[in-house]
């Protein structure tokens, strides 16, 4: 059994952490990059194609210079699988905001967290539960990163339907759409959580989002072409990518109750898992 | 087309959708820095400038990122920078029909695309600075463009570009979703 105060697994965790940052601030994944590149393809408006141009030209540019590939990068989103020989414990969650403080230095990260309602700003990216640390068990020891810019975050939306209402959960996704218009930079990713509780969907629609966005359940298919219907296309000028992707997650629920949740996810989708090698 | 600043009457011919590039010297600007011009004025020549609503990542003296922030949170701030002289405002997301009436036959609003931070940053050369007290977000950045790529969101004869994608946008909804609304349970 390892000792999760051990100096070299925590070294080990905050690495892991600097490192995903870093990938998922200065590159995002490959199927992210393919959508946007067949949605360039797909666009017939000279003005939504040069939008998507200048997403693509911008992700070469992010790379080649090292930089990040938005100036708002956002707030820390952490997810950590803990596998069966390390304990979990406190020295992990310290391990991942040591992680994140060093990423806003070295890469460096714009510092974006504040108090809610002092708005005085940390300098470093924590501060009472961030970063947001999910923990789960796990096979090995990963971090997972999902940095979550405001502009889209503010877009998302929550509903406690009724159980009898389950043909109204189509509705609300795009309603959420034509509520947020040109506003969370599309084309975006519509994280969806449907049932467990009103905390717990939300959750759930974040999770959403950390899969992949190459493969799509029917039901995630239909509610995509009803965001597409709405023509809001890259950055609210119109066009036929809305979205990119519908992604949903469900869990058990009450059966008086039907939450739904919608997190709403810039085409930025930056994600990144490093193991942790200890 | 291209522009290069300072500008004049030659943004009143262009027209909404119209793809074009920018260069020459602009001004950022959010909304700290607005409030701080309506109370102490403009700090350089209004007359042909160009407002970019941006709050960029700067490190010894280089632009890092530089991409446009949402622009209508300056919807109310706007109008006096229109009256002096400003002939475009350049930002993200588009701005409401109160700036589109103050731009009439005055200016035009830009686009640039969201989050293309690094692609803004490679077409930018810093030179110089006002109001630093108010923070690197917030501070005025006096920038040169390169052939910065936008399309005209506003033009000068008060068409708006996403005015018109939100009014389909909506009709589109009622379609689907409102018809089914009036059918008996």
């Amino acid at each position: 059994m390892i000792v999760s105060s051990d100096p070299a697994l925590i070294d080990a965790i905050t690495n892991a952490t600097l490192e995903a940052f870093r990938q998922a601030q200065i590159t995002l994944p490959p199927d992210v990059i393919t959508a946007l590149t067949n949605a360039r393809e797909r666009e017939t408006s000279e003005i939504a194609k040069g939008e998507l141009s200048n997403i693509i030209a911008n992700l070469d540019m992010a790379r080649s210079r090292s930089v990040p590939i938005c100036q708002d990068t956002g707030v820390p989103i952490v997810y950590v699988t803990i596998p069966p020989d390390i304990p979990f414990t406190r020295d992990i969650y310290e391990a991942i905001s040591a992680g994140v403080r060093q990423a806003t230095k070295e890469i460096p990260l714009r510092p974006n967290v504040v108090d809610p309602l002092t708005r005085e700003n940390s300098g470093d990216n924590t501060g009472v539960g961030m970063p947001a640390i999910h923990a789960k068990p796990g096979d090995r020891c990963t971090i997972t990163v999902l940095p979550k810019g405001a502009g889209a975050e503010n877009m998302s939306r929550i509903a406690m339907l009724l159980p009898s209402e389950r043909d109204q959960i189509v509705k609300f996704v795009v309603e959420t759409m034509l509520l947020a218009g040109g506003r969370p930079c599309p084309p975006v990713i519509l994280g969806v959580g449907i049932g467990s509780t009103f905390d717990g969907v939300a959750a759930l629609a974040k999770e959403a989002l950390l899969g992949p966005i190459d493969c799509m359940t029917p039901f995630e298919e239909e509610l995509l072409a009803a965001v597409n219907s709405l023509g809001i296309g890259p950055m609210g000028l119109g066009g036929n990518t809305t979205a990119l992707a519908v992604k949903v997650r469900t869990g058990g629920c009450h059966t008086a109750s039907l939450p739904v949740a919608v997190n709403v996810q810039c085409w930025a989708c930056r994600r990144a898992t490093v193991e942790v090698s200890y | 087309m291209d522009l290069c600043t300072p500008l004049s009457h030659e943004v009143l011919m262009l027209r909404a959708g119209d793809r074009v590039t920018l260069s020459g010297l602009v001004y950022t600007a959010r909304d700290e820095a607005h409030i701080k011009m309506i109370e102490e004025g403009i700090p350089f020549d209004p007359h042909g400038a160009v407002i970019y609503h941006c709050g960029p990542v700067i490190q010894d003296g280089h632009i890092i990122a530089a991409g446009p922030t949402t622009s209508a949170r300056m919807n109310s701030l706007s109008g006096f920078l229109i009256e002096k002289g400003v002939r475009a405002l350049v930002g993200k997301g588009g701005m409401g029909r109160q700036v589109a009436d103050q731009l009439k036959g005055r200016g035009v609003y830009l686009a640039f695309t969201g989050g293309c931070a690094a692609l803004a940053a490679s077409r930018m050369t810093l030179k110089g600075v006002y109001f630093e007290d108010l923070g690197m977000a917030e501070a005025v950045w006096a920038i040169e463009l390169d052939r910065l790529p936008l399309v005209v969101g506003i033009d000068a004869a008060g068409n708006d570009l996403f005015e018109g994608v939100n009014r389909n946008a909506q009709s589109q909804f009622r379609k689907r979703f409102q018809a089914k609304k009036e059918m008996p349970a």
